[in-house]
């Protein structure tokens, strides 16, 4: 699992070194981006991810304590708040399509008085790195979520105890690289230039 | 894998560590640092990204279990981040010198080719042979 995470610290390393180029080069349109962003609900998802990383954790512990049902309850917590982060990324999304903030033909930024140097194309280039940024990451979410999935329906079998435990640690490794992920994402997307 | 059970106070711990810095990172966002420090750096930036890289070596360390960790997992752990500042380190020097460097020429115009009369042999006729 560490070569698999090893791999994917590849994968979002291109992303995140294409968003330092651009935030370089268009400081401006990068901090009107953001300032589009709500940082409700990307501060409160990065609760419910901290709060994700504890449960799996626990989850962990539980299962190397041969402690079958707390193993369960925490395995439906870790899915139940990585879904809901999932949902408040659908909510953030819509509301960016309703705002015409999604790169295309309906895009349409209209100007921030306290951002003059942001070009609307530039915007949008944010905005592309934002939803793919942020979608791969969602994406990696659901994988997430389908392995927690996986692993409750094993759990629910009685398939793991003190001596055979690896699927659950192997998981939590990956779910904690998707949380570190995310910490880094939030401060870089959503906390650009908060202070005019 | 880690041969000694941690103790969820471990994790509990670090769940309230990082709540904190959490929030740090958030207080510190709506604060202009230029205001206090003057210096021509991104200080917002750079601490935005000095506390996300703490809460990132949080939860490797504590969350991923890494402190129990063998050396041989250590070496892929900062392999991975090691390779990912080559990356970040190496491409800002590409970008930022590329209006730099004058655009390269065109390639020169052909060197117009002179040919040298030979003087040749009564009879003989001017093709070369060769």
């Amino acid at each position: 699992m560490w070569t698999f995470l090893a791999q994917e610290i590849m994968f979002f390393g291109g992303l995140f070194a294409t968003y330092l180029v651009y935030r370089m080069k268009y400081s401006d349109a990068w901090a009107a981006g953001s300032y589009e962003l709500s940082l409700w609900w990307g501060g409160f998802n990065t609760v419910v991810l901290l709060a994700s990383s504890v449960t799996m954790a626990m989850s962990v512990w539980s299962v190397r304590t041969d402690r079958q049902k707390h193993l369960l309850v925490y395995l439906f917590l870790t899915l139940a708040l990585g879904l809901t982060f999932l949902g408040v990324k659908v909510i953030e999304y819509s509301d960016k399509w309703n705002h015409g903030l999604v790169p295309g033909s309906y895009f349409n930024w209209h100007g921030n008085p306290l951002f003059p140097g942001a070009a609307e194309n530039n915007v949008e280039l944010f905005f592309c790195l934002y939803f793919i940024m942020t979608g791969m990451h969602a994406l990696h979410m659901i994988v997430g979520a389908g392995l927690l999935i996986w692993l409750i329906g094993l759990a629910l079998a009685r398939r793991f105890n003190s001596e055979n435990y690896l699927k659950v640690e192997i998981t939590g490794l990956y779910w904690h690289f998707v949380d570190i992920v995310w910490v880094f994402l939030f401060p870089l997307l959503y906390l650009i230039n908060r202070a005019v | 894998m880690s041969h000694e059970v941690v103790q969820p106070r471990a994790y509990v711990l670090n769940a309230i560590a990082l709540a904190v810095l959490m929030g740090l990172t958030v207080a510190v966002a709506f604060v202009d640092l230029h205001d206090f420090f003057h210096v021509a750096l991104p200080l917002n930036a750079i601490v935005a990204m000095t506390i996300a890289i703490t809460k990132a070596i949080l939860i490797i360390l504590i969350f991923m279990d890494v402190r129990h960790n063998t050396r041989l997992t250590w070496i892929f752990v900062a392999g991975g981040f090691f390779w990912l500042l080559i990356l970040l380190l190496l491409i800002l020097p590409d970008f930022i010198s590329r209006d730099w460097v004058r655009r390269a020429e065109p390639w020169p115009q052909p060197i117009p080719v002179v040919t040298i009369d030979h003087p040749v042999a009564p009879g003989a006729t001017h093709d070369s042979p060769h």
